[in-house]
């Protein structure tokens, strides 16, 4: 009976332990599902046309991105490889370090494993806080990571709008966004676009991630049988004790 | 305890079935662990295959390039580089190229896919040395007065023809090695990889 | 095959070693779950040896190269995530099994005479291991890494006269450098592990000397049959080989379902701060210590009093250092008549089962800010306050309580 009820503990403590997994701010909720290629296909493309410009991604390969994502060498090529010519290469950003430090004061993070970091609920909330303020450096700030000194770079998508905040109880209150001019994309196009490029993200931090599932239920399943023949070969000798 | 034999063949068997499981076990785990010394990605991309236009490269001039860290000579051999091959059979120790030092393509007189290009690693096959270049004929070239052109490994004296065949009783015992290659067209050539795809 | 063994044993103490440590080594009949552990470390310290040999052929113990090269093992070495995997998961298992092993001491009196050296070699082997995690955590050179490292090393610099030259001779440097990096990593991968292994063939030496205590807390060798054997023992192969297989399997069977399932198992193995490279500029929002060095994290900042003389960071860091020592003193504080926890009075099971709870309170508290309330009532501070104290009560007032407690008749032979 003891030893049930332990056993029971012990396997509640990974369900604890993911719950507790940390929520703090209002954050969305990225549906990430690394099964979904051409979710992530998607996502790849957003993320080589418009974040490697600044940002590197230097821990993964080309290569390697086209044969977990299904993508052709020949489509890789022509419409992926921006910083690199052989597929072999790094994902490394087209930006020079002193030159960022120069224009943004910091040096755009490398995105490898950030979604590791930030978790992709942050992230996907993030890319979606921007809104226009004159009085920063980019002419843009971010409602999850106040004075950012990264500009609203899919502005074009998600069109402009401004933030507009009220004064409770002497705190700064967030009161809701007001859309200017509107993008090239609805709000729901935009969601899913961002949507995708944090699943891309979420799979770039952890390549891994697409194959250990897999193998590990065959490794699981192969314990078990041999942890029952263990079993019963212990319990054929202890027949003899007692 | 009870030595009885019906017991001792379950045991037996439960023993042998559990060792069995566990020494697939272990050898799973040991395979990717072995695996893990395999070339990582990162070495296989410094090792991928180098492409080469060889649109500038003129009749008789050699250029070198690099590939898996070694020099890969490439050479635009002249008609009259090329008519010295076929008279050098006695003098070579594998005139044939029977050793599989080239790919299939490249197991000919010339070692070459087309009679001008030759492509080989500029790598002697004694000890290693890089071989100086040796095109002028007769005395000209410090050699002897029926040298035909071709390698000279300063090292230890090893002689190659100008299809990289190497001469007899010299150091070196087998001939230079051709590397894999593609030509994608005239002028461009991919070195370390053959049109199916082989590195 | 036996002509062959006949000629090693001519030359070698083969089939002895195996007689006297496996074939006749007569272990109490009784073990329960609670001895699976010291199989299952052993078996986790190999693991993370092998593993841990891997990781050094593609790691770098360069500050501009060390966290893109665990990366590289994760994406460009094959299996290379794996081999990781197991070595991170692997760290917090280690420590698992040697608390509950640990637990299974203070239960059923593996401490006491004549086991007080098995106990002492044991405390240290779990120092050796709490410096061996310490070391190996500054290695990915995550902005956690370099930050615990930074606070645990200033924790030196507290010692009067000497600690700021001792800090910086630990660091070889004025702040944690490469200089640091580098030295740590010939720490974690061959001073210490050479160290373990030497504690642990001591340990079981020791132990074997004077033969393996048991749940009931009885000794087998008082009763033995006319062959000389102990009544109440059975030969440790096969039979707790053959036992021990089914506990590693079960034990494996966990660790590998975390291993490809949960390796950062909720942030508790592999920290989130630890993905974002070490950044000398940015602390991270909580500097936490992984989860095994968090109750002794805990009692440090418990210390807040600054009357003290010297400060309460000094006093901070002899609590914290107290708090080890003083498990080596076990075997003489503890003066019960009887060895096991089934014979003890209604005392010293409290004191246990409060000591339990605090170590674990202590250990939850480690992780939050001390100045927020995340337990009932009272700040987490003063609730570390409280577990101070409890935790000392439970060793310093034990000669006391082992003493006055009222405790039960021990069995001659093994009941269960």
């Amino acid at each position: 009976m003891k030893k049930l009820l332990g056993l029971l503990f012990i396997l509640m403590i990974p369900t604890i332990v993911v719950a507790s997994g940390g929520s703090d701010e209002n954050l969305d909720t990225a549906h990430i599902d690394l099964s979904d290629t051409k979710s992530l296909q998607r996502g790849a493309r957003t993320f080589v046309n418009y974040c490697l410009s600044c940002h590197g991604a230097s821990y993964m390969r080309y290569e390697r991105m086209a044969k977990d994502l299904k993508i052709s060498d020949s489509l890789l090529r022509e419409n992926l490889m921006f910083t690199a010519d052989k597929p072999g290469e790094l994902m490394t950003t087209a930006m020079p370090a002193d030159g960022a430090k120069q224009w943004f004061g910091v040096v755009p993070p490398d995105l490898s494993v950030t979604a590791r970091y930030r978790r992709p609920d942050w992230i996907y909330t993030y890319l979606r806080s921007f809104y226009l303020d004159e009085s920063s450096p980019t002419g843009w700030d971010n409602l999850v990571f106040p004075n950012v000194a990264m500009p609203n770079v899919l502005y074009r998508w998600q069109g402009s709008r401004i933030a507009n905040f009220s004064e409770v109880n002497g705190n700064k209150h967030f009161d809701g966004f007001e859309q200017l001019q509107p993008g090239e994309m609805t709000g729901e196009e935009f969601d899913l676009a961002i949507q995708d490029l944090t699943n891309f993200m979420v799979y770039l931090a952890e390549p891994a991630k697409l194959v250990r599932y897999r193998v590990g239920l065959w490794v699981i399943i192969f314990m078990v049988i041999f942890t029952i023949f263990a079993y019963f070969l212990y319990k054929e000798y202890w027949r003899d004790v007692r | 305890m009870v030595e009885d034999s019906s017991n001792n063949r379950r045991r037996r068997f439960l023993a042998v079935v559990t060792s069995v499981f566990g020494l697939a076990g272990v050898g799973a785990l040991a395979a990717s662990f072995v695996a893990s010394m395999r070339p990582s990605a990162r070495a296989r991309a410094a090792g991928a295959p180098v492409e080469v236009d060889i649109g500038d490269l003129r009749e008789g001039q050699m250029m070198v390039i690099e590939w898996r860290g070694k020099p890969v000579w490439i050479i635009r051999r002249s008609r009259e580089m090329l008519s010295g091959l076929g008279t050098l059979r006695g003098e070579l120790a594998d005139p044939d190229s029977q050793v599989l030092q080239q790919p299939i393509y490249a197991q000919n007189e010339t070692r070459s896919i087309y009679p001008e290009i030759l492509i080989v690693l500029g790598v002697c096959t004694h000890l290693g040395c890089a071989p100086t270049k040796n095109f002028e004929r007769g005395s000209a070239s410090g050699l002897s007065e029926e040298w035909l052109g071709g390698f000279f490994c300063p090292c230890h004296g090893s002689t190659f023809d100008l299809a990289g065949r190497v001469y007899k009783n010299v150091p070196a015992p087998t001939n230079l090695e051709v590397p894999p290659h593609t030509f994608l067209s005239e002028s461009r050539i991919v070195v370390g990889v053959d049109s199916e795809g082989a590195a | 095959m036996s002509s062959f063994i006949r000629w090693v044993d001519a030359r070698f103490p083969l089939t002895k070693v195996w007689k006297e440590h496996f074939g006749e080594y007569y272990a109490p009949k009784n073990f329960n779950f609670l001895y699976y552990f010291g199989g299952i470390l052993t078996v986790i310290l190999i693991i993370q040896i092998v593993t841990g040999i891997i990781l050094t052929m593609h790691y770098k113990p360069d500050v501009d190269l060390a966290f893109a090269s665990v990366e590289y093992i994760m994406r460009d070495v094959p299996a290379g995530w794996f081999v990781r995997y197991l070595h991170s998961v692997g760290a917090s298992m280690i420590f698992i099994a040697l608390y509950v092993h640990m637990f299974r001491g203070l239960m059923y009196g593996s401490h006491r005479s004549p086991r007080e050296l098995v106990w002492l070699l044991g405390m240290l082997l779990y120092v050796a291991m709490m410096a061996e995690a310490f070391f190996g955590y500054l290695l990915p050179w995550g902005n956690m890494s370099y930050w615990g490292a930074q606070v645990i090393v200033s924790l030196f610099g507290a010692i009067p006269f000497v600690g700021e030259g001792l800090a910086q001779w630990i660091r070889g440097d004025y702040v944690i450098s490469d200089a640091t990096l580098n030295r740590f990593f010939a720490f974690h991968v061959i001073l210490l592990p050479l160290l373990l292994a030497l504690l642990i063939y001591l340990h079981i030496v020791a132990l074997h000397k004077v033969g393996s205590n048991n749940p009931d807390g009885v000794e087998i060798k008082q009763q033995k049959d006319e062959n000389g054997k102990p009544l109440d023992g059975v030969p440790f192969h096969p039979y707790y080989t053959v036992k021990d297989t089914f506990g590693v399997g079960v034990f494996l069977t966990i660790y590998l379902a975390i291993v490809f399932f949960l390796p950062e198992f909720g942030g508790w193995f592999l920290e989130k701060d630890n993905f974002d490279p070490a950044d000398i500029l940015q602390t991270p929002p909580d500097i936490v210590p992984l989860w095994y060095l968090t109750p002794y994290y805990s009692i440090l900042r418990a210390v807040t009093f600054e009357w003290l003389p010297g400060g309460a960071k000094l006093w901070g860091v002899i609590a914290m250092g107290a708090a080890i020592v003083i498990f080596f003193f076990l075997p003489w504080l503890d003066r019960s008549r009887v060895r096991s926890i089934r014979y003890r009075g209604w005392m010293y099971k409290t004191m246990l089962t409060l000591f339990v709870i605090t170590f674990v309170m202590l250990g939850y508290l480690g992780t939050k800010n001390p100045g927020h309330v995340d337990l009932i009532w009272l700040k987490n501070v003063t609730w570390a306050q409280i577990g101070l104290v409890i935790y000392f009560a439970f060793f310093l007032l034990m000669p006391i309580y082992t003493r006055l407690d009222k405790t039960h008749p021990e069995p001659d032979r093994l009941v269960k």
